[in-house]
């Protein structure tokens, strides 16, 4: 006989019922296949109806988030040998209204990344036949912060988000930080002034978990420290030095 | 998306009970109450100095009592658990670097901790 | 019924599709852009591409190198016209790129690095590490964002164009979250949904890679050019199909057998040496290394495991210090997807289906045969990549593409006043064709997942590395079979909120449109020739097939195939030389 294990998984059908519940699956269990292999074989072979993202299956596209036994993860990058011999719970991301089943509603992330212009901002724009110099070590300084792949685990990690809706969050702070230590970027006052407010920075109580469960360990929490410490900083400068030039 | 319902998990007071990671954020946080209970301790002790040498061994006197060493203790370990944790983070907000490379974050946590022994060794020198 | 209007419209929001929006938005600021995706835009399979995007920025390098090696990798199926503009703009949209903060990896002096890549003279691939479809796609996305012209329709499934009076004018798409269906006007409209990779069983490609852009543009009458041209990556990782990059192996990775041996010296790609020699053994094109592998294993000197026949990719001997600076990823997915670390151990590899060279047939200025209708990246076939694609031009070409597809989209729009009447028609068909077919769907009885798996395995047995005309003629036989068949599956979600059912069904439909083309196409091409290879016609045939096919859908049964001319400016059709 075959090893089956058992999924415990959340279902939200607005249709249906205004509550969720939990639907449990018993599946054929692999030791080669992740998370997402499982509810792939529930969704192909038990049951059309459950509902999730995914896409790349390589970690990469940041779709399939999840709460796997309370804590956030990418179901394509855990296996089930993790949790053997089960049950595992499976719910969606944390902190986020539930679209339906494991989907959860990200706009509200969309709409606070925008805010945080993260994009390069600069006076000139430079020559179309040369790229602007930057050496490893530059490239070093943000390089950490640019590999956010928006899979949402970190604010479904992070209590402050889940308790104040308004603060912009671990991502999107980090990403901010991206461009501000990026030595091609001039954009730093600008996105300072997006972010100094009380729903940016200054939220943060540093929980550190956002860091903890980055599966790419950009370490938001850490972004958002230095942001504090520059933040604190500037405003005892425009308090000294309340003439004083800012680039 | 009109006309969506979407479902919102509600949180509830003991939220922070349920991840070790977040329990331990709690009582960090909870232990603001152990420097605001020495805090108050210290401004008795001035106002017992200021009114003379008699309400000062009585302040000193009332300090022995088991309850307040207990006290004492409980506040002594929060705030050892403060510093500590709080010079552990240090290196995620504090990153020098020395020409190329990054100063490893294990240095950065031990000079926070030299310059702690450091000055808390001044301070017991200049009592002594 | 619910309509929207837009001047631009956008499907797919990938490289191409982001890159068209910036470039539509900088030919016009007044238009108003729509850019509709199934998925979120960092969502896209951009993300995926890991090696690097080819341009030529070096002293050393010159665009007509990049032109030929393009070419004799494409085995001379490549436009030349096509290939001539796309290496002389590819290096001006890259340094556009870097302009907007794409974190390429760089020399001491604060120049680009490049490194080199598979059928390359000259090192001229730029890199981000070996996430470099990731931050080019996140890139490009979060410059999106300070235009503020462009309406974002994320979550959105298109399921047919909007076509009256011989022009585009929009498409119909669904709201995954919602289920409704909206018409969305457009003056001109851009294809850009990549490829459709998920027609095979094992591919690198992700989920979403099931061709709807191709099968809706197939639909209203355009036809697919150069299907048959099916690129199998050389290194996958069995199982998952997880690409391992090219750029293990141009960093100085080897093959081996399971007698520790690189064989590809048997396979006239060059002597075995120490250091990586560019255009030779592991640095051949793809298709070669591929059809390689084939050979090998015929002659029983691969692995054999649980999930097929394998050989070794060994980067061992680079030492930590590289793999962490060059080849991070690679390390990160054997860890976490293998169990493996390279550092230490060989890696796994096997052929793995990766890219489609065909797609819908576009001129040079990413127009289509409909007036009106633009496509760009994957989806599209120029075709600069002819029968086989270089490693790393790939991301360029959604780059020096997209955007050619949105200047030339935007001026169209520009010209353009109005709409025709009859769209509203075509939208209430469409929605009732969803509801019936669909939603309200009473008696099916054959699974989803089943159809898409007898897909999967005949494309696999017939139109795989090696195809023969009987194996194709019994793989079209199997698609039709299933196309019927899939008027009868059973669909368990009636839900409208987030039907993901309902998408995996509209996608299944798209792929079998897509597979009649690819098999249709590999049945007419009777020669062999870059990624096509056939063994009842072992070589290439320049007098008849120096031409690319056209794959035309008909009401009932398999494609009609036309050919046309290939164009040649420079570079006669010659021996493709490898390692010599």
């Amino acid at each position: 006989m075959k090893d089956l294990i058992t999924l415990n998984v959340f279902r939200y059908q607005p249709e249906k019922s205004k509550e969720p519940t939990y639907q449990e699956y018993e599946i054929p269990y692999h030791k080669d296949w992740v998370i997402l292999d499982a509810l792939n074989y529930i969704k192909d072979q038990i049951d059309g109806s459950l509902t999730y993202r995914w896409s790349c299956r390589m970690g990469v596209c940041g779709s399939c988030g999840m709460m796997v036994n309370g804590k956030p993860v990418l179901t394509c990058a855990t296996f089930l040998e993790s949790y053997t011999p089960g049950p595992i719970r499976i719910e969606p991301l944390e902190n986020f209204p539930v679209i339906r089943d494991l989907v959860i509603d990200m706009s509200d992330f969309l709409e606070k990344l925008k805010k945080v212009k993260p994009w390069i901002i600069r006076k000139d724009v430079g020559s179309e036949d040369r790229e602007y110099l930057q050496t490893p070590s530059q490239l070093a300084d943000y390089k950490q912060y640019s590999m956010c792949i928006n899979c949402m685990l970190c604010y479904a990690a992070c209590p402050v988000y889940g308790l104040e809706p308004e603060f912009i969050g671990p991502a999107a702070l980090a990403l901010a930080q991206r461009y501000n230590m990026d030595s091609r970027d001039e954009g730093k006052n600008q996105r300072m002034k997006a972010l100094s407010h009380d729903t940016g920075i200054w939220q943060c109580t540093f929980v550190g978990d956002c860091s903890a469960v980055c599966p790419k360990n950009v370490d938001p929490a850490g972004a958002i420290q230095r942001y504090k410490v520059e933040g604190a900083s500037n405003w005892w400068k425009t308090l000294l030095l309340p003439y004083a030039s800012k680039d | 998306m009109e006309g969506l319902q979407t479902y919102k998990r509600k949180i509830g007071i003991f939220w922070w009970t349920k991840r070790l990671s977040h329990f331990r954020f709690i009582s960090r946080e909870l232990t603001s109450i152990a420097v605001a209970f020495i805090a108050i301790e210290l401004l008795l002790l001035s106002k017992a100095i200021m009114n003379g040498e008699e309400s000062y061994q009585a302040f000193v006197q009332s300090l022995t009592h088991p309850i307040l060493i207990i006290l004492n203790l409980i506040a002594l370990g929060g705030i050892l658990y403060h510093s500590i944790t709080w010079f552990n983070l240090a290196p995620k907000a504090m990153v020098i670097k020395l020409g190329e490379n990054k100063v490893p974050g294990f240095l950065i946590a031990l000079g926070n901790y030299l310059g702690w022994i450091v000055i808390s060794a001044i301070i017991v020198w200049s009592l002594l | 019924m619910s309509i929207v209007q837009c001047d631009v419209l956008i499907i797919g929001a990938g490289g191409a599709g982001l890159r068209a929006a910036i470039a539509v938005s900088e030919a016009n600021p007044q238009l108003k852009i729509g850019i509709v995706s199934k998925v979120y835009p960092m969502r896209s399979h951009t993300v995926s591409a890991e090696g690097g995007a080819a341009a030529v920025i070096k002293e050393d390098d010159s665009l007509e190198h990049h032109a030929y090696d393009t070419i004799s990798g494409g085995d001379w199926l490549s436009d030349q016209d096509a290939v001539e503009l796309f290496v002389n703009q590819a290096p001006k949209e890259m340094i556009r790129l870097e302009h907007w903060g794409c974190p390429w990896s760089r020399e001491q002096n604060g120049t680009v690095a490049v490194r080199p890549f598979g059928g390359m003279k000259m090192k001229r691939t730029w890199f981000a590490a070996d996430k470099t479809g990731f931050h080019l796609l996140h890139t490009l996305f979060q410059t999106t964002l300070k235009h503020e012209n462009l309406l974002r329709f994320d979550e959105w499934f298109v399921t047919r164009l909007l076509v009256e009076d011989n022009r585009c004018q929009g498409a119909i798409a669904l709201e995954i979250a919602t289920g409704k269906m909206t018409a969305i006007k457009a003056k001109s409209t851009i294809i850009c949904t990549g490829g459709a990779g998920k027609v095979f069983p094992f591919t690198t490609n992700a989920a979403i890679k099931t061709g709807d852009g191709m099968a809706v543009a197939y639909r209203a009458g355009i036809p697919l050019k150069d299907m048959e041209f099916v690129q199998y990556h050389p290194t996958g990782l069995p199982f998952t199909g997880i690409l391992i990059t090219e750029a293990a192996r141009a960093e100085g990775g080897y093959l081996l057998n399971k007698d520790e041996y690189r064989y590809l010296q048997d396979y006239d790609l060059g002597k075995p040496s120490s250091k990586p020699v560019l255009r030779s053994m592991e640095l051949g094109p793809r298709d070669r290394l591929s059809q390689a592998f084939v050979k090998e294993q015929e002659k029983g000197r691969t692995y054999e495991g649980e999930y097929g026949h394998f050989v070794h990719l060994d980067i061992r001997h680079l030492g930590e210090k590289i793999i962490n600076s060059k080849l991070p990823f690679v390390r990160e997915l054997c860890i976490k997807y293998e169990n493996l670390d390279p550092v230490k151990e060989k890696i796994p590899v096997r052929p793995v289906v990766h890219y489609m060279m065909g797609g819908i047939d576009t001129n040079i200025e990413a127009e289509t045969v409909l007036p009106g209708l633009y496509a760009a990246g994957e989806c599209a076939c120029v075709s600069i990549n002819g029968a086989n694609r270089l490693g790393s031009n790939s991301l360029t070409e959604l780059l020096v593409f997209g955007a050619i597809a949105g200047r030339n989209a935007a001026n169209y729009a520009t010209q353009q006043n109005g709409f025709s009447k009859g769209l509203e028609a075509q939208y209430k068909n469409e929605a009732n064709r969803i509801e019936q077919n669909f939603l309200k769907k009473k008696e099916g009885k054959v699974k989803i997942a089943d159809i898409r798996k007898a897909m999967n395995n005949t494309l696999e047995a017939g139109a795989g590395i090696y195809r023969t005309e009987t194996s194709l003629k019994k793989s079209q036989e199997d698609i039709q079979e299933l196309k019927e068949r899939f008027k009868y599956i059973k669909m368990d979600d009636s839900s409208i909120t987030f039907n993901t059912e309902l998408i995996a069904a509209l996608e299944l439909s798209c792929m079998l449109d897509v597979a009649e083309a690819v098999i249709q196409s590999g049945l007419h091409r009777r020669e062999s020739r870059g990624s096509h290879q056939r063994t009842d016609f072992p070589n290439r045939d320049d007098e008849k097939f120096l031409t690319h096919s056209l794959a035309y859908q008909k009401e009932d049964g398999p494609p009609d195939i036309k050919f046309k001319p290939v164009t040649i400016t420079k570079w006669a059709p010659g021996e493709r030389i490898y390692g010599r």
